[in-house]
């Protein structure tokens, strides 16, 4: 890792989407946060969050930068991955949808736009596995992942629909914690996912 | 409302929305088939609208919110966001569209307003809404009323990008000049503004608008995208410059890669190459002041 002693690196996908209020969090967490547009942004990152935005659109963007393979050759090599909504629909291995390209990094399938279109986007206060008290979830055309396979770990769900999961190196939700200022799903990713100990 | 447990409608979730629009390009569409176009281009959303602004202005006549059966259609083709337009305090047409489950609704300066003096009541919808604006004060009166997304108004469908520079100017540079000053010239501010005081503070001690920020208004080809982008703008509304010009996919997918990389100069040189003709433009002096768009809204 370069420079700036030895503060951990958290790559945020900047290619379209909420990214500045991911790299705003972390920055907070006192965790370095870089914005990821090419392959060689990836170098010696910590960790790698796929954000909130247009799943359609980020992913051309991923194929057309070479960051789809980057982002999966950085995953098979136990890098970290933490997907919200967009994200998440990215890191399924299958869509109930029209074909698009996916990462494909966690055995799940995805519905897209799964609670309905804008007017029925919604907040909810979510049950979260690990968690002492309820979290605020801020959906926002939200998906959720329909079936899951072996390996993938429920964090929650709503009537059944998983809105929260995690793998070994990969964490996903359904909703934004990025525009709440609930700071748990952030320090869970650093600290279970990426396996960061804070010192603060 | 709230339903077993789930808050819909909260300014949070509706300016949320916006949040996820950042950094893409939303385009107009007239019908299916150039909704699926902008989609496969990468659109963030798509506009849907019975005529684009270049033909509003050349057909004349009142301009209104566009057939519940084309918004329908356009709804049923494309997976990514469906905006459409209603007129400037028209709160029936706000209603319908509500009705057809848009995702978002632009009380737009471009069809014909409906009301001389007011703008729709904003906080009454569960649907967000964008509203046009060409300077801090109109940006921060809307966003009064309930507006989650702000956008710039430029000369809609002349493909010349000047008021849209001057808009955005305008907005960031108060933006800029209300973050100077201090608390107890914040009230007179106000009044000069013309806007809400809350706002007004929250401004100054933010250093940005509480909503996201896009540009609209007579953007026709990659730089110009780029070039807004770089003057502050969060994303770029595209209207007839894509489907007004020769090869509406490229220019299409040309935009939106400009849009992601506008700091990248090599690559907004790369996509502009052999674009093929852009639309034809007009001379902000060949408008007539009734062909003014930007002036409409209050």
């Amino acid at each position: 890792m370069a420079g700036n002693g030895d503060r951990p690196k958290v790559g945020i996908l900047a290619l379209q989407g909420d990214f500045r209020e991911h790299c705003q969090v972390f920055d907070e967490l006192g965790v370095e946060a870089v914005e990821v547009r090419r392959h060689e942004d990836l170098e010696g990152l910590a960790g790698v969050v796929v954000p909130g935005g247009e799943s359609t659109t980020i992913g051309r963007m991923m194929v057309e930068s070479g960051l789809l393979d980057g982002i999966r050759s950085y995953f098979y090599k136990g890098g970290p991955v933490w997907g919200t909504c967009a994200g998440m629909v990215l890191a399924a291995s299958a869509t109930t949808g029209p074909r698009q390209p996916l990462l494909g990094l966690m055995n799940a399938l995805v519905e897209r736009n799964g609670f309905g279109r804008q007017v029925h986007s919604f907040e909810a206060d979510l049950d979260v596995e690990g968690f002492d008290a309820p979290f605020t979830g801020v959906f926002i055309r939200a998906p959720f992942f329909e079936d899951v396979g072996p390996g993938v770990e429920v964090l929650s769900e709503i009537d059944g629909r998983v809105v929260a999961a995690r793998g070994e190196n990969i964490l996903v939700t359904a909703f934004h914690p990025e525009l709440t200022d609930d700071r748990r799903f952030h320090e869970y990713f650093l600290r279970e996912v990426c396996g960061i100990e804070r010192s603060q | 409302m709230a339903e077993n447990g789930q808050l819909t409608g909260t300014f949070r979730v509706k300016s949320g929305m916006a949040q996820m629009l950042k950094g893409g390009v939303i385009m107009d569409v007239v019908d299916a088939e150039q909704a699926k176009i902008a989609e496969e281009a990468g659109a963030v959303a798509v506009m849907a609208l019975e005529r684009v602004p270049a033909d509003i202005r050349a057909d004349g006549g009142v301009a209104r919110m566009s057939d519940p059966e084309k918004i329908l259609e356009i709804e049923e083709a494309v997976t990514i966001p469906v905006m459409a337009k209603a007129r400037i305090g028209h709160f029936v047409e706000a209603q319908v569209l509500q009705a057809l489950e848009v995702d978002y609704i632009d009380e737009s300066e471009v069809l014909t307003p409906a009301d001389e003096a007011h703008h729709v009541d904003k906080w009454a919808f569960d649907v967000p809404f964008v509203c046009g604006a060409t300077n801090l004060g109109e940006a921060l009166r809307r966003i009064g009323e309930g507006a989650a997304m702000i956008r710039s108004k430029g000369e809609a469908g002349t493909g010349n990008v000047v008021e849209a520079v001057r808009h955005m100017r305008a907005i960031v540079g108060g933006i800029r000049k209300l973050a100077t000053l201090g608390p107890e010239e914040l009230m007179t501010e106000a009044k000069n503004l013309q806007a809400p005081y809350e706002l007004v503070k929250w401004v100054s001690e933010n250093g940005r608008l509480p909503v996201v920020l896009f540009t609209a208004g007579g953007i026709a080809t990659p730089a110009d995208a780029a070039l807004m982008m770089q003057l502050g703008a969060d994303g770029v509304f595209v209207g007839s410059g894509i489907f007004k010009s020769g090869d509406p996919a490229r220019r299409a997918q040309a935009i939106v890669r400009a849009t992601t990389h506008y700091k990248d100069a090599k690559v907004v040189a790369e996509v502009s190459r052999g674009l093929g003709e852009a639309m034809v433009g007009k001379e902000m002096g060949d408008l007539t002041e009734g062909e003014r768009l930007a002036v409409r809204g209050w």
